[in-house]
């Protein structure tokens, strides 16, 4: 991959005394999407907050369009056009969705100061947040808490989006909506990086895909091929593709 | 861009939109149910606004140290030594001016009493943010340092405001338009308390506007909900715990303006008196809720009229088991915000 616009190089990350990452090296290119797979405490949450400068990396090299962002606090870090979705949504619930988008709004100080144009965009992307606009965010439910926290992470263009598993705890028919909306962003040629466990999910959005395990990343490529490949499927992720359909 | 692709099911209706009204009966029902045991509608009258401006009061003074906690979890023992720094400042101010607090008029009464207020703010603010860059910022994410430390500052505080006004106490005599009281049937209030009451709407009104209408008041109460979600939405919280820092202290130096001329005069401890009745108050009302502090602050200060009235020696008891109570209810407090 030439020119990534994220590039992670043997990054070690310490949390008290445990340690996560154990050298991960991680390729994100413009305009693609890229999923990170793994089992629960591969370390692919704490690669996103690594990233988002939410824990310091102990060693390594994190690169944004070229510049090591390693050391810099989250707040810089998310001025350089990066969005983050946490796994828990951060759904500010006793603020209303519209103060909730207002906020993501990072430049804008009421909420006709966003581009009406990006706005209407969003609400024909998740209605429900036009339907739902004056209600407080914490009614929402689930699925509608999940359409909210990507609202906020693209009410302004962003360079990358760094999302952590969109489908986790979603009913079926939610999922094919989160699932239309990722296609619709991704023509806008968005840069993202999604952790995801649900492979039948990540299979049908990723462009290339890395797979974690024990804090590395063990296997990176095209997500076609690894779709097509049964075999690399229950040797990297323990399933197949058939058990998940 | 390209037009809209996903659909939502329309069946996704949420809850009817429901304000949690409870805890607002609390005072009425605190009010309506010491009206029996008062022995007279007259008395309770007097007892319930002297309940309310002392509510107020401690409203002002509190408001600052629930967001400060719900921000970022730092528990300011010391927030007392600007209450005193407050109450001293107006005995040197409106001494300065007492030509202008002994006269009839209360315009000229007010002229003297503004700037007295400005003063009390500004120096509180101020010393709040040395306080903050000294005292707070060292110990930041350690909740045991921040206890010791901030009863640290405390002390030191009351100390140096000792040296600078003398260990003694000093008379805070309320200006003359304010003396007295307005008599209702066989009622009387004092003229000062609904001066204290309004002032408490007041900056419970602003407080309240710059939370729900500001992007500043927005990022605050996104803070004190969800603090790294709002680092990771670009915003520095620091600085806006700094401002709320600030702006908390300079409340709580009015607030001790507004609780010297109540007690009409000012003792270097008057601020660690305090203290205690503003902790029962941010616990009650829940950590970071400006609301619930509101609340807390007005049953508090009617519960201690009442039971300063009824039964003294209690007064102090009945507001621990005002708060046990509350907490029985509900363990988080009456409008529980903080996300932690």
């Amino acid at each position: 991959m030439t020119n990534p616009l994220l590039q992670l190089e043997g990054v070690h990350t310490h949390i008290g005394a445990y340690h996560i990452l154990q050298g991960v090296d991680l390729q994100v290119a413009h305009g693609e999407m890229t999923v990170l797979l793994g089992r629960n405490g591969a370390g692919k949450t704490t690669t996103l907050r690594t990233i988002m400068g939410l824990w310091s990396p102990s060693r390594g090299s994190v690169r944004f369009e070229g510049q090591d962002v390693g050391a810099r606090q989250t707040p810089d870090v998310a001025r350089l056009g990066i969005a983050y979705v946490p796994e828990n949504m951060g759904i500010f619930a006793d603020l209303t969705v519209r103060e909730n988008m207002i906020l993501a709004a990072r430049g804008a100080r009421r909420i006709e100061d966003v581009d009406p144009k990006r706005l209407g965009w969003i609400f024909g992307l998740f209605p429900a947040m036009k339907k739902f606009w004056q209600h407080p965010a914490g009614l929402l439910s689930g699925g509608q808490k999940q359409m909210l926290a990507v609202a906020r992470a693209i009410v302004e263009p962003r360079k990358l989006l760094l999302i952590d598993e969109p489908s986790k705890g979603l009913a079926p028919a939610i999922i094919q909506n989160m699932i239309a909306a990722f296609r619709e962003l991704k023509q806008t040629d968005t840069t993202i990086l999604l952790v995801e466990q649900n492979f039948n999910f990540a299979r049908q959005l990723g462009d290339r895909v890395a797979v974690m395990d024990n804090g590395r990343v063990v296997h990176a490529g095209p997500m076609a091929a690894l779709a097509e490949d049964e075999k690399l499927q229950q040797s990297l992720l323990g399933l197949s593709l058939g058990a998940h359909q | 861009m390209s037009s809209p692709a996903a659909a939502v099911p329309a069946s996704d209706a949420l809850p009817a939109v429901r304000t949690d009204r409870l805890p607002l009966l609390l005072v009425p029902v605190l009010a309506l149910a010491a009206l029996p045991l008062t022995g007279s509608f007259s008395t309770w009258v007097t007892l319930t606004f002297a309940g309310l401006a002392m509510g107020m009061i401690i409203f002002i003074i509190a408001s600052g140290l629930t967001l400060v906690f719900g921000l970022m979890d730092v528990l300011n023992f010391g927030h007392g030594v600007f209450i005193t720094l407050g109450a001293f400042l107006a005995t040197t101010v409106l001494g300065a001016m007492s030509g202008w607090t002994e006269s009839e008029s209360l315009l000229r009464n007010l002229g003297a009493v503004f700037p007295a207020i400005l003063a009390a703010m500004a120096v509180a603010g101020i010393v709040g943010l040395a306080y903050e860059r000294i005292i707070i910022r060292p110990v930041y994410g350690q909740p045991l340092k921040q206890i010791l430390i901030t009863m640290g500052g405390m002390i030191v505080g009351e100390e140096l405001i000792k040296v600078v006004w003398g260990p003694e106490s000093v008379p805070l005599p309320l200006p003359a338009a304010f003396r007295g009281s307005f008599i209702f049937g066989e009622a009387a209030v004092e003229k000062y308390r609904i001066a204290a009451v309004v002032v408490g709407l007041a900056v419970f009104a602003v407080l309240y506007w710059v939370l729900s209408r500001t992007k500043v008041g927005l990022l605050i109460r996104a803070g004190v909900h969800d603090r790294e979600m709002v680092e990771s939405m670009g915003y520095r919280i620091k600085r806006l715990f700094i401002g709320v820092f600030i702006a908390g202290s300079a409340l709580a130096g009015l607030g001790g303006v507004l609780w010297g001329l109540y007690q009409q005069g000012v003792t270097p401890q008057i601020g660690s008196q305090v203290n205690v009745l503003l902790f029962i108050v941010i616990i009650i009302g829940g950590l970071g809720s400006v609301g619930g502090c509101f609340l807390g602050a007005l049953m508090v200060g009617l519960m201690a009229n009442y039971t300063g009235f009824l039964a003294p020696k209690v007064a102090l008891f009945s507001n621990i088991l005002l708060m046990v109570l509350v907490l029985v209810w509900r363990p988080r407090g009456l409008y529980a915000v903080v996300n932690r």
